[in-house]
């Protein structure tokens, strides 16, 4: 699946729920249903400082695809969290550069990213992007 | 029987508005709005408190028909505008009950009070090299920040009263910390996180009787508690206009004459001088030395006027009623299954902190803001609380006296529903 599409999945996805108590409770099953997170990761070089939950990502390069893996204290930000990972993991240095996040602000869920909620999200997403930037050098 | 020389009304004679919550609630016209399509149940003040009608009327009515520079301008506006802003000084005056008017100086807010003070002391070098301040475990960063940058600067050491687990000082501890160095000694009044009201008048006491002075914090007490600085006989007082009704950007610095005297100005600039030559400069008296440049005036006027806002009622009612809040809430609370109140002092003002098993507090906040909540979540600019506790941070709901019981049971219904959402 191409960014695009990862995008236009979860957009679909979570155009059918009415309220934002069932955007919610989506958000918090993805958290649930994250694959758990490599403690070898959880050190105090992969945590991105957030004012209120805290925030662990690591990426690295698998032939030519980015891996990304974080975790999150707090649930709806780890239900935030995999839904980045559904959209940029997995996919090539080039494809993350070339697709901002523009599902996050359909959704409706970018105030979760704005600085002001201070919970790590945008400098997850700010890092991913960092991430590919320097990881598309290596490729070159 | 009426003295003949009673020429002040005593508290008792004077005309109070009845305190009826519901009515009281039309004065803050944001009350009645709605938020995320539910009417708002603001529970979040603490932080910052919601303006009645007359602050925001009377903010617009100055730059409507007063707006002037104050203090140097002969004309009609700006005495008119000088009178206003400093008519909200002497309602400072009496709100805390100051000896004079010109022991009220107007600063941005609280955290701009202890700024000042720190700096200043330092500077008149009352705090050098090997003294002691003593600060609090339960302070806001406000009370303790501006030390830490003083303490980098000139080598002073900064002792902390240790807090016992229900969330209230350590007095034994406190006695034990003094020093001959200790010069001074900064504690809150009321804490912001845990809502402990601490027994300040017995501090003050206890410190004075090796003369060392005492500042207070009282953001979180201004809304809640009459203070009387002269009771107290603190030596140094802060609290913040928006917590109490007023307008951000506003807040009181009450100093003791002669201790202020002492001290040097803060900035410098228009207003606090005397006379300017390039050789030299002399400076205003109190409290004027201590503000330079145009000032906040509507900000002054606002505080003024929520000040005449909270005067109109009996405060012990108020009080009264935020304690029924707070008891009602707290048994509410409780109700809860894996629900865990931080702060559990005898003497509380209206502020609960709590967490619940197994859900983050950033999980707790951004759900009830979907029902119109509006609660506190996060370390609430107490870092070192959250680590006595060993908490990453709490959720807070905290009431001032436009609060409803209903909304305390909107607050536990919301709570109910958020643990469903994670069952």
């Amino acid at each position: 699946m191409t960014i695009k599409e990862a995008q236009e999945k979860l957009i679909k996805e979570f155009n059918e729920y009415m309220d934002w108590e069932d955007k919610y409770a989506a958000i918090i099953k993805m958290g649930k249903e994250m694959p758990p997170f490599p403690e070898e990761y959880r050190i105090e070089k992969n945590k991105i400082h957030g004012c209120q939950s805290q925030v662990w990502m690591n990426a690295r390069l698998d032939g030519d695809k980015v891996i990304i893996e974080a975790e999150s204290d707090a649930m709806i930000v780890k239900g935030l969290i995999a839904m980045l990972i559904k959209v940029y993991s997995n996919q090539s240095p080039k494809e993350i550069l070339n697709n901002p996040p523009d599902f996050v602000k359909q959704i409706g869920i970018d105030s979760h990213l704005s600085p002001t909620r201070k919970n790590g999200l945008g400098a997850m997403l700010k890092q991913i992007q960092m991430y590919a930037l320097a990881f598309s050098t290596i490729l070159k | 029987m009426k003295n003949e020389f009673d020429i002040f009304p005593k508290e008792e004679t004077i005309n109070r508005r009845k305190f009826d919550v519901y009515e009281l609630r039309k004065d803050f016209p944001i009350l009645s709005r709605l938020v995320n399509g539910k009417p708002l149940v603001y529970l979040d003040n603490a932080a910052t408190t919601q303006k009645p009608s007359s602050v925001i009327e009377n903010i617009k009515h100055y730059y409507t028909f007063e707006n002037a520079n104050i203090h140097r301008g002969l004309h009609f506006l700006s005495e008119l505008a000088t009178e206003s802003y400093e008519s909200a000084r002497l309602k400072v005056k009496e709100f805390i009950n100051a000896m004079s008017a010109s022991e009220i100086i107007f600063v941005r807010g609280a955290t701009e009070g202890i700024n000042l003070i720190a700096n200043t002391m330092c500077r008149a070098n009352i705090l050098k090299e090997g003294d002691e301040i003593i600060i609090s475990h339960m302070e806001h960063h406000a009370n303790i920040v501006p030390w830490q940058l003083l303490c980098e600067r000139k080598d002073i050491k900064l002792k902390v009263i240790p807090i016992t687990d229900d969330g209230e000082l350590d007095l034994d501890e406190f006695k034990k910390l003094i020093s001959e160095k200790t010069k001074l000694v900064s504690v809150v009044h009321i804490s912001n996180s845990l809502g402990t009201i601490n027994p300040v008048k017995e501090i003050v006491k206890i410190a004075h009787s090796y003369n060392i002075p005492v500042l207070l914090d009282g953001a979180q007490a201004a809304p809640h508690v009459k203070i009387d600085v002269q009771k107290l006989d603190c030596d140094f007082y802060v609290f913040s206009g928006h917590k109490m009704f007023g307008p951000t950007g506003i807040g009181i610095l009450y100093g003791k004459t002669n201790l202020m005297n002492e001290l040097p100005p803060y900035q410098g600039g228009g207003d606090m001088i005397r006379t300017v030559t390039f050789e030299k400069t002399t400076f205003d008296d109190l409290p004027h030395k201590f503000e330079a440049g145009t000032p906040n005036i509507s900000g002054g006027i606002g505080l003024g006027t929520a000040i005449d806002y909270i005067n109109q009622y009996d405060r012990l009612e108020l009080t009264k009623h935020e304690d029924k809040l707070l008891e009602y809430a707290t048994e509410k609370l409780l109700e809860i299954e894996g629900l865990k109140i931080i702060g559990k002092a005898k003497n509380k003002a209206s502020v609960v902190s709590f967490v619940i098993d197994g859900i983050h507090p950033y999980d707790i906040g951004t759900l009830m803001d979907t029902y119109g909540i509006a609660i506190r979540t996060g370390h609430h600019c107490t870092q070192p609380i959250m680590q006595r506790y060993n908490l990453p941070a709490t959720a807070r709901a905290s009431f001032a006296f436009y609060n409803t019981f209903d909304e305390v049971d909107k607050l536990a219904e919301g709570l109910l529903k958020v643990k469903k959402m994670f069952q």
